[in-house]
């Protein structure tokens, strides 16, 4: 199987084609050019026309190169060398460490059987009040943060990995800014955590292709740990470069884009790679934290959009603060009724008040004379924006559940909050709750 | 052997050569080393054939063989489908993981009916004559007699019964009778037969008029937006607006004797949850576990994209099948949008030419085909049985004006569409009360629910009022009128899926403290102020909100309706 095919018919984008016989879809091969070799991955057959795209670039390909077809499709090698190390998309040393080749294991392996999976019940605390009372992180789920460009979301993603206990990080960046490359880096290594962290990292100047291979790359190395027993937490930022890689690869295959010119296939193919996280019955689980940055704020966009379809939930992150809207953790339910029983209805409670807040900001930004109501809804809002919200907030869930009780009583009388009475009676705090 | 050669691969579409006949949709197979990839024929052209691979495509070359099949994509119908979990192709899953372990293996396909033993008891005799859908005997399925019937694939007309088994015990797959078509042709039959699942089961006497509500003990939909037997209905909303909570807790509740989940391009993690709960909990009605009325269709989104196009088939072709046998069954699919994405993603590649947001010209007929298959319809023998379709439908953008949603809502018999704006504010369920709409006739006086709907237009409008012109602006009147719909809607619209008491309103419950709202709704007040009115109702939502977590007709139930009925004559006016 390792014939060489020189005769490269068509050039086009990242993608070639070359006439070969034999050869199978997914399968790797080589291309060697004057600029250096690259390898590409088949992702077409048509008789004995096989399309290629090409990791490097289809940029400096000549007709002349040489096409050696390796028989196999994309792998990583799988030891515990990997640790502390630094890759690029194709799994080549960013660092100064050796090439690892041993124990080569397939990338985007087949999905787990649903029969297989079982009901995630493990709270990640993250000592953020807007995580860990209003949308509780989860082992094994599956989270993207929202955000505009700008945001400190990177921060945000180092600081919930420093803090979740967790044995082992991978690091997938695509389209990463060198400087958070380094950022990242720093955090781990200060925080010691580095010689149990990989990387694979896809720098905004490095070749689209190598984009693609990220996720799968990743997460399949991160799937293998979770398979001997390790608590896996995958980074992956930012997931809206590797929708744009796919949108490039498939204009250039001609594909009828379905929405802005994202390919039919966007959902799906987020999911293939979202639906990794996993807890492994027996074994450990991989769980996956990751960015989606809005182009123009704008939820609505097909990336967000897909992703929010797929993922359990997300935060969103504005004004460097997670918001209460549209903000989500589809799993909090899972654990959230075994921390404490006010922590529901304190959850549910205070957001809606938060609502019934931002409607009176609306009115008083109008100019209209404010109620008591309104004036307490006011106060309430200021406060838990100050203590609940800002993210330099640091605390257990169970101070931030009472101090949710504090924000309440010290701006509502207990039937105004529309707590239930059994919670009222056990929580309240001062003597209001006598005069009921 | 009718066989073919593959000479293009495209994603998931194959392109194959072939020599002698073949039909469109019909069943070939991929051979690649050891394994089998199953596919369907989606397109025929000359003398090559589009394929729709159920599998991943890598390592499939040029010049593999392809094996067709002749038949129809199919299911095996007959006695222990009940409490199965199947994927998209009827692959039952927990045997697929007992044999290929954490990971979904490609090529390995099961018996989607065991052939385990079931006791027989005959109700034809030798010499009685029947046609395709007749039964000719039953066998105790869980707290089902499910029928055994003349394969409804048979051809029209008279078949007499040659041989009977005697009552007894017998494999699925056993001959249990032999009957005689009209040209004196024998034809065996066993309890298990196949029927292409594109195609609706249209074995019965005639079609009706679905009219019997079906009970979701979800206050909004029973009490304001009903679903009937035999209806449509979809749910529409943004994600996370509470889709499928709505979908799950109706898995649980609905009044019908059989549920089958198609579980349809979206999370796994979602039809775990149903896995591993239902063996667990009762069914209130049958004293037994939940999954045992329940059938599980699982396609989830990162399971391949072909097989999600004809899990919403492989479902309702199963759900036609338990109608047959006078059942009522209840089809509830998560989400339709991503089986028109399967299909989208086909015709792609295709290269069909692309109507709206690129899916193909055909998706509206193709809808409304899928819940025309929804039906009450009365049988050969008399009983009625029904299949009730509820599908969610996740717009991009959340916006409604797109093409999934609109072709859905023509064709359905009930709109219950999901608001960001309320699952943003926590109002779960976020189903819009305003803009839903149904079709169907509920169980609480329509006079009744006409006038809170009103209410809460009027108290809508007073609020919108209330943005331009403040509530020093608004009367009094109008801000009474706009706290009872805010009360109407928190404690009554509003409903905690999650709270083991609120989260399901059993129908007398339902009708009780809809009454005691409607009286709120429709009493004058002796409210002198703003503020007064505010508070009062204040009072009078705590109340009831306690009263919804209250056992039904409990002491501490009763204790609080005592309390708050006392505060509503606080300020009763005495002539209402
Ligand atoms: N009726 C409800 N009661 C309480 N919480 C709900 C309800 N419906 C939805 N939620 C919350 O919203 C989350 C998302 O709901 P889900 O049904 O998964 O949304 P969708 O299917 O529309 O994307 C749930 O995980 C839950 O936290
Ligand atoms: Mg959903």
């Amino acid at each position: 199987m390792q014939k060489v095919y020189t005769k490269i018919e068509s050039i086009s984008g990242n993608v070639i084609t070359v006439l070969a016989e034999g050869v199978r879809n997914g399968d790797l091969a080589v291309v060697s050019s004057r600029h250096g070799a690259s390898l590409a991955n088949i992702i077409r057959l048509k008789e004995n026309v096989v399309s290629l795209q090409v990791f490097a670039g289809g940029r400096g390909v000549s007709t002349g190169d040489e096409v050696r077809f390796l028989g196999h499709p994309m792998q990583v090698s799988y030891t515990e060398n990997l640790m502390g190390r630094v890759f690029d998309g194709s799994g080549k040393p960013r660092d100064a460490g050796p090439v690892l080749d041993e124990n080569m294991i397939d990338i985007g392996g087949p999905s787990v059987n649903p029969a297989k999976r079982i009901v995630p019940k493990n709270m990640i605390r993250t000592g953020i009040p807007m995580i860990d009372v209003f949308n509780t992180l989860v082992e094994s789920q599956k989270l993207p943060i929202f955000s505009v460009s700008g945001e400190p979301y990177n921060e945000l993603l180092a600081r919930i990995a420093m803090q979740a206990e967790v044995d082992i990080i991978v690091l997938g960046g695509m389209g990463l800014k060198y400087d958070d490359y380094l950022f990242f880096r720093e955090e781990l290594e200060t925080s010691g955590a580095m010689n149990r962290a990989v990387f694979f990292v896809h720098t905004a100047s490095d070749p689209t292709v190598e984009c693609l291979l990220v996720p799968d790359i990743s997460l399949a190395v991160a799937e293998q740990f979770a398979l001997e027993g390790k608590k896996v937490l995958v980074l992956l930022t930012d997931m809206t470069n590797f929708a744009d890689a796919m949108k490039e690869i498939a204009i250039t295959m001609d594909q009828v884009p379905s929405n802005r010119g994202y390919p039919g296939d966007l959902y799906s193919s987020l999911a293939a790679r979202y639906e990794k996280a996993v807890d492994f019955e027996g074994a450990g689980s991989v769980t996956i934290l990751a960015v989606t940055t809005m182009p123009g704020d704008d939820v609505t966009h097909p990336v967000p959009d897909n992703t929010g379809y797929i993922t359990e939930g997300q935060y969103y992150l504005k004004n460097g603060r997670i918001e209460p809207f549209g903000s989500l953790s589809r799993l909090k339910q899972q654990v959230n009724k075994e921390t404490r029983d006010d922590h529901r209805s304190l959850m549910d409670g205070m957001i809606k008040l938060y609502a019934s807040y931002k409607e009176s900001m609306e009115k008083k930004s109008m100019g209209f004379q404010m109620s008591d109501w309104d004036i307490k809804l006011l106060k309430y809002g200021e406060m838990f924006e100050q203590q609940m919200m800002e993210l330099t907030v640091n605390i257990p869930l169970e101070e931030a559940l009472n101090l949710g009780w504090e924000i309440l009583s010290s701006c509502f009388s207990p039937e105004e909050s529309g707590m239930k009475t059994s919670l009222v009676m056990k929580y309240w705090p001062g003597k209001d709750k006598e005069d009921k | 052997m009718n066989t073919g050669k593959v000479i293009g691969i495209n994603g998931n579409m194959a392109t194959v050569e072939f020599t002698d006949n073949i039909s469109l949709n019909e069943v070939a197979y991929i051979i690649l080393g050891d394994s089998r990839l199953k596919a369907e024929v989606i397109r025929v052209n000359g003398k090559e054939a589009s394929l729709q691979v159920f599998e991943m495509t890598g390592g499939i070359k040029v010049g593999d063989q392809v094996e067709f099949t002749g038949e129809l994509l199919s299911v095996e119908l007959g006695p222990g489908l009940l409490g199965q979990v199947y994927d998209g192709l009827q692959n039952p899953l927990p045997q697929l993981a007992e044999k290929c372990g954490f990971f979904l293996q490609r090529g390995v396909y099961m018996n989607a009916i065991p052939d385990s033993s079931w006791e027989f008891t005959p109700s034809v005799k030798k010499g009685d004559i029947v046609r395709p859908g007749y039964s000719v005997g039953t066998v105790p399925e869980g707290i089902f007699s499910h029928r055994i019937m003349v394969p409804f694939g048979f051809s029209d007309g008279e078949y007499s019964v040659k041989k009977i088994a005697a009552a007894g015990s017998y494999t699925a797959r056993e001959e249990i009778a032999v009957v005689t078509d009209s040209s004196g042709n024998d034809h065996s039959l066993s309890m298990v037969f196949t029927w292409p699942i594109k195609r609706a089961v249209t074995r019965y006497e005639e079609r009706l008029k679905p009219v019997e509500p079906m009970i979701t003990k979800i206050r909004i939909i029973d009490t304001f937006l009903p679903v009937a037997r035999g209806g449509t209905f979809c749910i529409p909303g943004p994600f996370g607006a509470g889709k499928t909570v709505i979908q799950q807790t109706t898995s649980r509740n609905a009044d019908v004797d059989i549920v089958i989940i198609a579980a349809c391009g979206e999370r796994a993690g979602e039809v775990v949850e149903t896995l591993i709960e239902f063996p667990e909990l009762t069914d209130p009605r049958t004293g037994k576990s939940l999954m045992e009325r329940t059938i599980i269709i699982c396609n989830t989104s990162s399971m391949p994209v072909a097989a999600r196009e004809a899990s919403v088939y492989t479902a309702v072709t199963i759900a036609e099948y338990y109608r047959q046998m006078g059942l009522n069954v209840l089809l509830l699919a998560d989400s339709t949008s991503r089986w028109a994405q399967a299909m989208r993603e086909m015709s792609g590649r295709l290269e069909e030419i692309p109507g709206e947001e690129a899916f193909p010209a055909y998706l509206e007929s193709v809808i409304a085909n899928f819940y025309e298959r929804a039906g009450l319809v009365r049988l050969f023998d008399g009983n009625t049985g029904s299949v009730t379709i509820g599908g969610t439908v996740s717009p991009a953008g959340g916006n409604f004006e797109e093409p999934v949603t609109q072709a859905t809502l023509k064709v359905v018999g009930a709109f219950h569409g999901l608001s960001r704006e309320r699952s943003d504010a926590r109002k779960y369920p976020a189903i819009h009360p305003l803009e839903s709409w149904s079709k169907y006739t509920g169980i609480i006086d329509s006079k009744k629910t006409t006038f809170a709907r009103d209410l809460l237009f009027r108290g809508e409008e007073v609020n919108q009022m209330m943005k331009v012109v403040g509530e020093e602006g608004t009367s009094l009147d109008d801000y009474i009128v706009y706290q009872k719909s805010e009360f109407l809607d928190s404690v009554y619209l509003q409903q905690d899926s999650f709270d083991p008491v609120d989260g399901s309103a059993p129908i007398e419950r339902q009708k009780y403290t809809f009454d005691l709202v409607f009286t709120i709704l429709h009493g004058s007040f002796k409210l002198s102020t703003k503020q007064e009115t505010r508070n009062y109702f204040n009072q009078l939502r705590q109340r009831f909100l306690d009263l919804n977590s209250a056992e039904w007709n409990s002491d501490s139930f009763k204790s609080i309706e005592e309390s708050l009925r006392g505060k509503i004559d606080e300020k009763l006016k005495a002539n209402e």
